[in-house]
């Protein structure tokens, strides 16, 4: 009989997710000591943690790391989607300090369970295989249920925590039996077997329907057309900070392991699941535009407006190569600060009755709050695309790639669905701007933590539009080690 | 290197723009005279382009070059040649009128609106001194936001709608056009293994004819053609243009309506000179269409502004006409022309906005025997009228004369039917003139208008200084394009000789 060989424990490739982790643990026991610390205190190690994490890897870049047989894969990639992940932890955490005060739900736990959702989403971009995918999707997801209900007086807030653990669990479950069936097909979970697997017998029925199966489950989480439902309500019941971060990070994640499967495992047979993307990413940015057309509240608005950024990336995917998925990881980092941003704004702004949400809300802030709502304008010029910001340039790659692949059709909808959508960004400048208020005003919440996030927010997407070409290089270098 | 003059005209405004945003609220009153100050100073610093420029050179002068993103193929590229000079010129001469124009007119916001109009003039110099189609791109994108806030913030009561129209009409043509810059990037990185957005670089491919090329064409057309505006895409103009402060209408007719047929000619033209001669007929039937019918619809107009504002489709009709002459009098006529264009229909709104400013209406009906209340307005309002007409020894004429002169060439009918569009401007002109100037009295508001003040005289002469300038003595103007504009048909001929 064998003896049983433990594996050798290599904790170095996942000591960003560690750091986070372990500030998610110091959390919790924070909050059992029972002498009086400072308020601040909790929020202080979220931030230490996130910001840890960016630096450890940093440090980490460009050497890769494998552990625990491969399930773990620290490689660029990883660290990429790393950064864009800790820097969307950290503005959300910046935004939140002063927002939970307000609305009277600070509490230990929220802390905790960000950084555990947030290292979750770092896993999952560093999961070399499927059970870690599994693992990590549910880790980030479990996380996110619970906050989303954090507003528990509220009933649109625990409606959308409801919704979006059931529907959420609904879509583990596919991606769960698409795994099954992969290893059904293939007799392994790990990607890059996997890979040789499908490449000396492509179409192989079993493994297409449990890669299909899977599609339905990240379709799910980076909220793609028709597996969107769920984006509305919850990005509207939710409380903004939460928001925040379930469209940026929680995407960015969902987007990283995405990316991994479908690149890694179809790395030597032939595109035909381009087609399918081709078709997603039309249907999702062209209904998520138009249905944005008509909502009045801003929060409902973003949300439509981010499930058609997910079809612009999935624009890039589409065109695939290094040139395209490279493309998407820019457009990732361009859109994490904008949308960040843009959502960071809405938790300033309050009015007697709550929260700044809808689009009349808005009206006549640009005489009152100067600064404010150009830093708003700002965010929503990138969205629309509007040179010199970040969100021209990623969307200037992502359609490049697709007109390069042979694409053109598809860029053409595009591009088509860009000028479409500045209507309704535009609707929100208009009411800031070229409008007077009417009844009762928004007023700012003065926060230093939320204008320090959306400072940093606003460099970003300013430094991303004039100088893209360094973070570009990094993203298609990033890309290159998945398709060897 | 050289001393970087172009960068420096450019961004001057934008940055000192800026910098006015924080000018504190107890300091507004510096506001006025440091926006003008900046537009004047920026002028200045123009001129050396146009006395430094020499007209024998082919190719661009003042030219820089910075690393930008150099595994992209795109750079900071800029200069001027023959053909953006005087765009250039227009827009630094035209920006301190408009401020100034703005002096009394406009109180709310006076901070942004200073602002906003000087990075709009950033925008507008950078889409003329552009020589790399990302660089270019990005400063026609871009100078939307300031007008969609000059249209929208400080506009007429329909404004908001204006405004809107005017940004997703120009944002639908020119995103179409990024398509064709890319596809035009990846086809000449195909076959030359070199990726680059240069344009000098890339002027110098020769395309094959075909569906390709053809496409490219249409979607860069289609972009230039809703700026020019060409008919049928005009519709968002006269909103446009009613609904905007006078300072706006003045950049809008002057400047930014220049941009359309200006990438006609930058990039049409020598990108796709097949495609050009193969679209070469619709253009010229749209051109002379929007001639007749921008000058039909001025003729009904009831409202002043409205009328200048249809005058334009007429007039820019008449540019177009000539650019797709594709022969030197044609091209050399259509290029002053958008110069007197920016001129004549500047000064037009300029004295359309100061009439209003007294009597707050533009209806013609409202007016009448101007004559005798407002002399010397009435003598200047005569002077501009016959330039936008285009009569002899006035600007207007030079132009009109050397487009008809090429178009004949190619075609004697167009040539015919877009004579009769001058019998019209003459009819609607003339008519306007005589029913707001001349005749008695008929409001007893109009007996107490003071005339022209000081301020609004310096406003006035420099244009009908130029008006007359150009007039009598072209060759000042056309002297510094004619050498380009050979080298420009030569090349077109050159590329469709060996194409075929």
């Amino acid at each position: 009989m064998d003896a049983i060989v433990f594996p050798q424990v290599l904790l170095g490739p996942l000591a960003p997710t560690l750091v986070v982790l372990a500030a998610g643990a110091i959390v919790l026991v924070l909050d059992l000591v029972r002498r009086p610390l400072p308020r601040e205190l909790p929020a202080m190690v979220a931030l230490a943690g996130m910001v840890g994490a960016l630096l450890a890897t940093v440090m980490r870049w460009s050497t890769p790391g494998r552990a625990f047989r491969d399930m773990v894969v620290l490689d660029n990639f990883a660290l990429f989607f790393n950064v864009v992940i800790c820097y969307a932890g950290a503005l959300v955490v910046l935004l939140s300090m002063d927002y939970l005060r307000r609305t009277g739900t600070e509490s230990g736990e929220y802390w905790a369970l960000v950084l555990f959702s947030t290292s979750g989403m770092m896993l999952m971009a560093a999961a070399g295989d499927l059970i870690v995918v599994f693992l990590a999707l549910e880790l980030m997801s479990l996380s996110l249920y619970v906050l989303a209900g954090l507003f528990k007086r509220e009933l649109v807030s625990s409606e959308a925590a409801m919704k979006y653990f059931l529907l959420g669990a609904f879509a583990s479950s596919f991606l769960l039996y698409g795994i099954a069936l992969i290893y059904g097909a293939t007799g392994t979970t790990n990607l890059d077997r996997i890979a040789a697997a499908v490449a000396s017998k492509p179409r192989d029925p079993l493994f297409m329907i449990g890669l299909g199966l899977m599609m339905v489950g990240f379709g799910f989480k980076i909220s793609s057309v028709p597996f969107h439902m769920w984006v509305p309500d919850v990005y509207q019941g939710a409380p903004t900070s939460v928001t925040a971060l379930i469209a940026t990070g929680s995407k960015a994640g969902a987007f990283a392991a995405l990316i991994r499967v479908l690149m890694v495992t179809l790395r030597g047979v032939p595109p035909d699941w381009a087609a399918l993307l081709w078709a997603m990413a039309a249907v999702t940015m062209t209904v998520g535009n138009v249905v944005a057309l008509a909502q009045s509240n801003l929060k409902r608005m973003l949300a439509y407006s981010s499930i058609a950024h997910v079809g612009y990336m999935l624009v890039g995917l589409v065109a695939g190569g290094v040139g395209g998925a490279g493309s998407v990881l820019f457009y990732l980092l361009t859109y994490t600060f904008t949308t960040a941003g843009a959502f960071g704004v809405i938790t300033l702004c309050e009015r007697a009755r709550g929260e700044a949400v809808e689009v009349a809300d808005y009206a006549g802030l640009a005489r009152r709050h100067p600064i404010l709502a150009a830093t708003l304008t700002l965010f929503l010029l990138s969205l629309v695309g509007i040179p010199p910001l970040a969100g021209f340039v990623g969307k200037f790659y992502v359609f490049g790639a697709a007109v390069r692949a042979g694409y053109i059709w598809l860029a053409v909808i595009g591009v088509l669905n860009s000028a479409a959508a500045a209507y309704y960004y535009l609707r929100i400048i208009v009411y800031m701007y070229m409008r007077e208020p009417e009844g009762a005003a928004t007023t700012y919440a003065s926060s230093f933590a939320g204008g320090l996030a959306l400072a940093i927010a606003l460099v970003g997407i300013v430094l991303l539009g004039v100088m893209p070409a360094p973070f570009v290089d990094l993203a298609q270098a990033a890309v290159a080690p998945l398709l060897r | 290197m050289t001393f970087p003059l172009v960068s420096l005209v450019t961004f001057l405004p934008g940055v000192a723009g800026l910098a006015l945003l924080f000018v504190p609220r107890r300091a507004a009153h510096v506001l006025r005279p440091a926006g003008l100050l900046v537009a004047i100073v920026t002028f200045v610093l123009s001129l050396p382009l146009y006395f430094g420029f020499d007209s024998e050179i082919i190719g661009y002068q003042f030219e820089e070059q910075l690393r930008w993103m150099p595994t992209l193929g795109a750079s900071y590229h800029v200069g001027v040649d023959g053909i953006s000079l005087l765009l250039v010129l227009l827009t630094t001469f035209l920006m301190p009128l408009a401020l100034a124009s703005a002096w009394g007119s406009i109180e709310d916001r006076i901070k942004e609106f200073i602002a906003t109009m000087l990075i709009l003039e950033t925008g507008m110099l950078g889409v003329f001194v552009s020589l790399d189609l990302f660089l270019f791109y990005v400063f026609w994108e871009a100078m939307l936001i300031p007008m969609y806030f000059v249209i929208g913030v400080w506009g007429g009561p329909n404004r908001i709608y204006a405004a809107v129209k005017f940004v997703l009409y120009t944002m639908v043509g020119s995103l179409l056009m990024l398509i064709a810059i890319l596809a035009l990037y990846y086809q000449y990185g195909g076959a030359t293994g070199r990726y680059t957005f240069d344009l000098p670089v890339l002027t110098q491919y020769v395309m094959a004819p075909g569906r390709a090329q053809n496409l490219m064409f249409l979607a860069f057309a289609l972009a230039f053609a809703i700026k020019v505006p060409l008919f049928p895409f005009h519709t968002w103009l006269p909103d446009a243009h009613v609904e905007a402060p006078t300072a706006g209408s003045v950049i809008l007719a002057g400047v930014l309506l220049k941009m359309g047929t200006y990438g006609f000619l930058r990039f049409c033209l020598p990108l796709f000179p097949d495609a050009s001669m193969t679209f070469g007929p619709l253009v010229f039937a749209l051109a002379v269409i929007g001639v007749i019918y921008g000058a039909w619809v001025s003729t009904v107009q009831p409202d002043m502004k409205k009328l200048v504002a249809y005058s334009s489709v007429s007039h820019l009709g008449f540019v177009m006409l000539g650019l797709f002459t594709l022969n030197q009098q044609g091209l050399v006529g259509g290029l002053i022309q958008m110069v007197n264009h920016g001129l004549s229909t500047g000064a037009l709104f300029l004295m359309v906005g100061m009439i209003y400013e007294r009597r707050h209406s533009r209806l013609i009906t409202d007016f009448g025997g101007l004559w005798q209340v407002v002399p010397a307005f009435s003598a200047l309002f005569l002077v501009v009228t016959l330039s936008s007409l285009g009569l002899p020894g006035l600007n207007g004429f030079v132009g009109e004369f050397l487009i008809l002169l090429g178009a004949f060439q190619r075609s004697p009918l167009t040539a015919a039917l877009a004579t009769t569009g001058i019998i019209f401007a003459a009819v609607y002109m003339l008519w306007m003139y005589q029913r707001v100037i001349f005749g008695p009295i008929t409001h007893e508001a109009n007996r107490r208008l003071p005339d022209l003040t000081t301020r609004e005289w310096a406003v006035l002469v420099p244009v009908l200084v130029l008006i007359v300038w150009i007039g009598v003595y072209p060759a000042a103007f056309t002297g510094k394009t004619e050498t380009t504009i050979e080298a420009l048909i030569a090349q077109i001929q050159a590329k469709t000789g060996a194409s075929r």
